[in-house]
């Protein structure tokens, strides 16, 4: 059955599989009504796809496992920025991969952006390719979260320097020396800044790609509330202060 | 007056302690000698509450328990950021060792899985 499965969503996709030096690391917390799909979905372009179940309550872990996805499973809840650095690790050090792609868990990316973005990263020799749902022609975001991630954006090129349209964005491409240098200390949700303030400070050679974000209620249900846009930026601050004494 | 002096330079070192506190022998030795300080006068207050309104008074505080609840403001907040500190260090620790775990459990899974499928 599940055999059956992975076989549909092969055909159903336009394009060949990318690479298979590339894995999609997925983050995961309670995610057993759509990460089949998520899996699957993304198995159609990549043979590695890697899920980190950060201590989830149900069993997504066994679903992304009969999917067809590595599964890494943190002991308990250690926060979304840390199973990214879990999954980023597990996929350069144990898969030897040449790229690395951060893929959201709730289905709201598109398999096809993301393979895209390895191409141009491949193509013109990028350590970190970025999604931005601004660029793109299609633009669906809610109003209020708009506004809040254009104010992200915004404070993200005052203090980083980085030229970004979306500040938060979880489809990303890393070449694997940005990947193994990647450092991730905030474990909670500040760490899309981090990531940007680290390809700001090392110097990383990046692009922006246009990407669309489908608003499904239940990723909506599962994103973060507006005001935690403040606890991010305090995050970083605070951060940015330690990291300079 | 003394006492906004000494108060207001104490909130800086606080803050400073917070952007730049890390745990190195000094500030070991440091803590140390404030609990002994403060265990000290502590005993010394006891026994001549007295002293305690003269030094408030020298500062120029008009009450000893005036002075006193300055101090203990003081000290709760060096005590919650030194605390703060020490637990995001656990805490990152605590996130590496849970990593390190993480991921030996998946490449045991992933080399039995590999066996299987070669004794099959």
């Amino acid at each position: 059955m599940e055999k059956s499965g992975d076989t549909d969503a092969r055909e159903s996709t336009r394009g060949a599989v990318s690479g298979p030096d590339t894995c999609v690391v997925i983050p995961m917390f309670n995610e057993s009504g759509v990460i089949t799909d998520v899996v699957r979905a993304v198995r159609a372009r990549f043979d590695h796809v890697i899920c980190v179940d950060d201590g989830s309550r149900d069993d997504c872990g066994a679903l992304a496992r009969l999917a067809g996805a590595h599964v890494v499973r943190h002991p308990t809840n250690l926060g979304q920025g840390a199973a990214l650095a879990t999954g980023i690790r597990y996929a350069v050090d144990s898969l030897c991969a040449e790229y690395v792609v951060t893929f959201d868990a709730d289905g709201q990316h598109d398999v096809n952006d993301a393979a895209a973005m390895v191409e141009v990263a491949r193509d013109q020799g990028l350590q970190a390719v970025l999604g931005s749902r601004f660029l793109g022609d299609r633009d669906d975001v809610p109003a209020t979260r708009r506004l809040v991630l254009k104010a992200a954006a915004r404070f993200t090129r005052a203090t980083t320097g980085l030229q970004v349209t979306d500040a938060h964005n979880g489809l990303r491409v890393l070449r694997r020396d940005a990947a193994r240098q990647l450092q991730l200390r905030l474990h909670g949700m500040s760490h899309a800044s981090e990531i940007l303030s680290q390809i700001g400070r090392s110097g990383w050679s990046y692009a922006e790609h246009p990407v669309t974000i489908s608003y499904t209620d239940y990723s909506r249900a599962k994103g973060q509330r507006s005001y935690n846009a403040l606890n991010i930026a305090f995050d970083l601050a605070f951060n940015r202060l330690r990291a300079a004494s | 007056m003394i006492i906004k002096l000494l108060l207001i330079s104490s909130l800086a070192v606080a803050a400073l302690v917070l952007i730049r506190g890390k745990r190195s022998a000094l500030s070991l030795l440091m803590r140390r000698s404030l609990t002994l300080g403060a265990i000290g006068c502590g005993v010394f207050a006891v026994l001549f509450p007295s002293t305690v309104t003269q030094v408030a008074r020298a500062v120029g505080v008009g009450r000893g328990a005036d002075l006193l609840l300055y101090a203990l403001c003081v000290t709760f907040l060096f005590v919650s950021i030194a605390l703060y500190l020490r637990l995001s260090e656990m805490h990152d620790r605590y996130v590496e060792l849970a990593r390190r775990q993480a991921l030996l459990e998946a490449e045991i899974l992933a080399e039995r899985d590999r066996s299987r499928i070669v004794g099959a």
